[in-house]
């Protein structure tokens, strides 16, 4: 097995009163795409903001190259090269797709042949370039943020729930690009509900529940396991399909 | 067109009390208010960024603006020579030093003030309110300790003062001026906005706060930042204020925060535009209203704020989900 980029040990994070990661232990190995399943309120995205360290941790590590990020902020984890895609998308509506994307460039502004590369992956994209990101519709929301999060280069990038509420037209317009990013040897943490998705693209898999982590192995195992979907995901693997 | 509304207000505005008034007096009041609004747009602009950057609700705001006035008397009183003097240049240097003066001193305790204070109150409005007011009564304490409790009066430089006559109508030479240096300010503050990288983090931050840190922007630093130049900027428009009243007294900042609030309320929180159309639409109603009806002027303000936030209630151009 690779070495892994990123690890959790341990990691309970608390919001406000409530307890809501209860020691969650998984790993993504360099080069791979890493998805963390489960059904609704298990916990992803508390576990994806505080690696971003949206919610600070308060007991546990979380290791990212080899260091210590659980006390980091949020400016801070990022600059360590971490893309973050959250569930809200966190487009700027008032900026242009342009704007959008030049806020994720070093501060000598776009390399072109990345630019390039982006927009030849979600080509609608430099059709709105100075059109307000406001204006767009949900899935080309979704590509934006997706490019925002690979114009410049990253060691390791994180998307929570990319397919959500879009149609499926566009959802395998997602899962060729994000194909194209894996067979670049990206490293990906990738939190999805669509299972067709997570088959297509997961290397390796964790299973959360309640705050924990309650399945880690190949994403192919899982994938030829009906009977431990059934059981991990349930109905929400079901209605997904 | 609806998105349109809010920028034909002014014209609109402009045009409605055209019949009710002779041309000269139309024109005259028109700069009048121009004038007023370019001053609050300076006073108000800073407050609405640091509400939309960092959600800090400032009701010291108005302290700045004190402290910028009595800056712009103590260095004028001295400059006495230069003030009236029948050289332009010398003139102008005595009103760039007050300026420069109450831009600096604003911008210094504009630092502390964030330092001290501001900053261990992100996240809690009942604070917010709680510790800036006090700051504000502090402040005023202080300002009456330095400069006394009497009113000051101050000199307008040569150049200036009097009037002159645009198409029939008298128009004061230093309201003029004041719309100049207004433009001037929105301009640059505006390019700054659209043009840079910094500007471009800020209307972002505005927006959304979080996911700017996610991208790497340290939003804290450049808060402080911000509040600094907000802090300053409504020192230099404490500073003109006072040279435009030619007198002040310790509750100058106390009585313009009113309008501030107002201005920031009407334009939408964190947004530059708005703030600007939002300081024009007040300096104008007063102006206007203070005319046909003067006694109406007091409350004229308040009906304009109650009038557009029944038509928009997050104000003229609403930002992010604020
Ligand atoms: N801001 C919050 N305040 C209180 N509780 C929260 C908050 N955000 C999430 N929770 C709770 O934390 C638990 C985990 O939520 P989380 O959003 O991490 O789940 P998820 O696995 O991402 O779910 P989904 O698939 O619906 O996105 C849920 O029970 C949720 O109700
Ligand atoms: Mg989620």
């Amino acid at each position: 097995m690779p070495n892994a980029l990123l690890t959790f040990e341990g990691v309970h994070t608390h919001i406000g009163p409530y307890h809501i990661l209860h020691g969650v232990d998984f790993a993504v190995p360099e080069g791979e795409v890493t998805m963390l399943l489960g059904r609704n309120g298990a916990g992803k995205t508390t576990a994806l903001r505080s690696l971003m360290g949206l919610w600070k941790p308060n007991q546990g590590r979380i290791t990212f190259a080899g260091r210590d990020i659980s006390k980091l902020p949020t400016p801070e984890i990022a600059r360590l090269g971490i893309a973050y895609v959250p569930e809200t998308m966190g487009i700027f509506a008032a900026l242009t797709v342009r704007e959008n994307l030049l806020l994720a460039t070093g501060p000598a502004g776009f390399q072109q042949d990345r630019l390039d590369t982006v927009l030849a992956l979600f080509p609608v994209l430099g059709q709105k370039f100075a059109q307000a990101a406001g204006g767009l519709s949900g899935g080309q929301k979704q590509m934006l943020a997706i490019s925002r999060a690979i114009i410049e280069e990253r060691r390791l990038l994180v998307v929570d729930e990319p397919t959500k509420g879009l149609a499926p037209a566009v959802i395998l317009h997602l899962i060729e690009a994000f194909q194209k990013l894996k067979a670049a040897r990206t490293t990906i943490l990738l939190v999805e509900q669509n299972f067709e998705m997570a088959r297509a693209l997961g290397d390796t898999v964790a299973v959360m529940e309640d705050g924990r982590i309650v399945h880690r192995g190949d994403m192919a195992a899982l994938a030829a396991d009906t009977g431990l979907q059934e059981r991990l995901l349930g109905l929400s693997l079901a209605a997904h399909q | 067109m609806n998105r349109l509304a809010p920028y034909l207000l002014l014209p609109a505005v402009m045009l409605a009390v055209m019949p009710f008034m002779s041309h000269s007096s139309w024109l005259a009041l028109t700069v009048a208010g121009l004038a007023m609004g370019m001053m609050l747009f300076l006073m108000a602009s800073g407050l609405t960024l640091v509400f939309g950057l960092m959600d800090v609700l400032n009701f010291a705001h108005g302290g700045f603006i004190t402290l910028g006035a009595y800056l712009a008397v103590s260095v004028l009183g001295p400059l006495t020579g230069w003030v009236s003097s029948e050289s332009w240049a010398l003139n102008l240097l005595a009103l760039l030093a007050a300026v420069l003066a109450a831009a600096i001193a604003s911008g210094v305790a504009g630092l502390a003030f964030e330092a001290i204070l501001i900053r261990r109150v992100y996240g809690s409005h009942l604070q917010q309110i709680l510790i800036t007011v006090g700051g504000l009564i502090v402040a005023g304490e202080l300002i009456v300790a330095l400069w006394g409790p009497q009113p000051l009066p101050l000199a307008k430089p040569a150049i200036l003062r009097g009037s002159f006559l645009l198409f029939g109508a008298t128009i004061e030479t230093y309201r003029m001026a004041a719309v100049a240096v207004g433009l001037v300010v929105y301009a640059g503050m505006h390019a700054l906005l659209n043009r840079t990288r910094i500007g471009l983090v800020v209307r972002a931050g505005v927006e959304n706060r979080e996911m700017v840190e996610a991208l790497g922007y340290r939003v804290r630093r450049l808060f402080v930042g911000v509040f600094v130049a907000g802090s300053a900027l409504a020192g230099i428009g404490g500073a003109m204020w006072a040279e435009y009243q030619e007198l002040i007294t310790p509750s100058i900042g106390g009585e313009m925060t009113i309008l501030v609030f107002i201005v920031v309320i009407i334009g939408g929180l964190g947004s530059v535009s708005g703030c600007f159309t939002g300081a024009m639409l007040v300096g104008l109603a007063a102006n206007y209203v203070g005319f046909l009806a003067p006694k109406l002027a007091l409350g004229s303000n308040i009906a304009l704020m109650v009038a557009i936030l029944l038509w928009r209630p997050r104000g003229l151009f609403p930002v992010g989900g604020k």
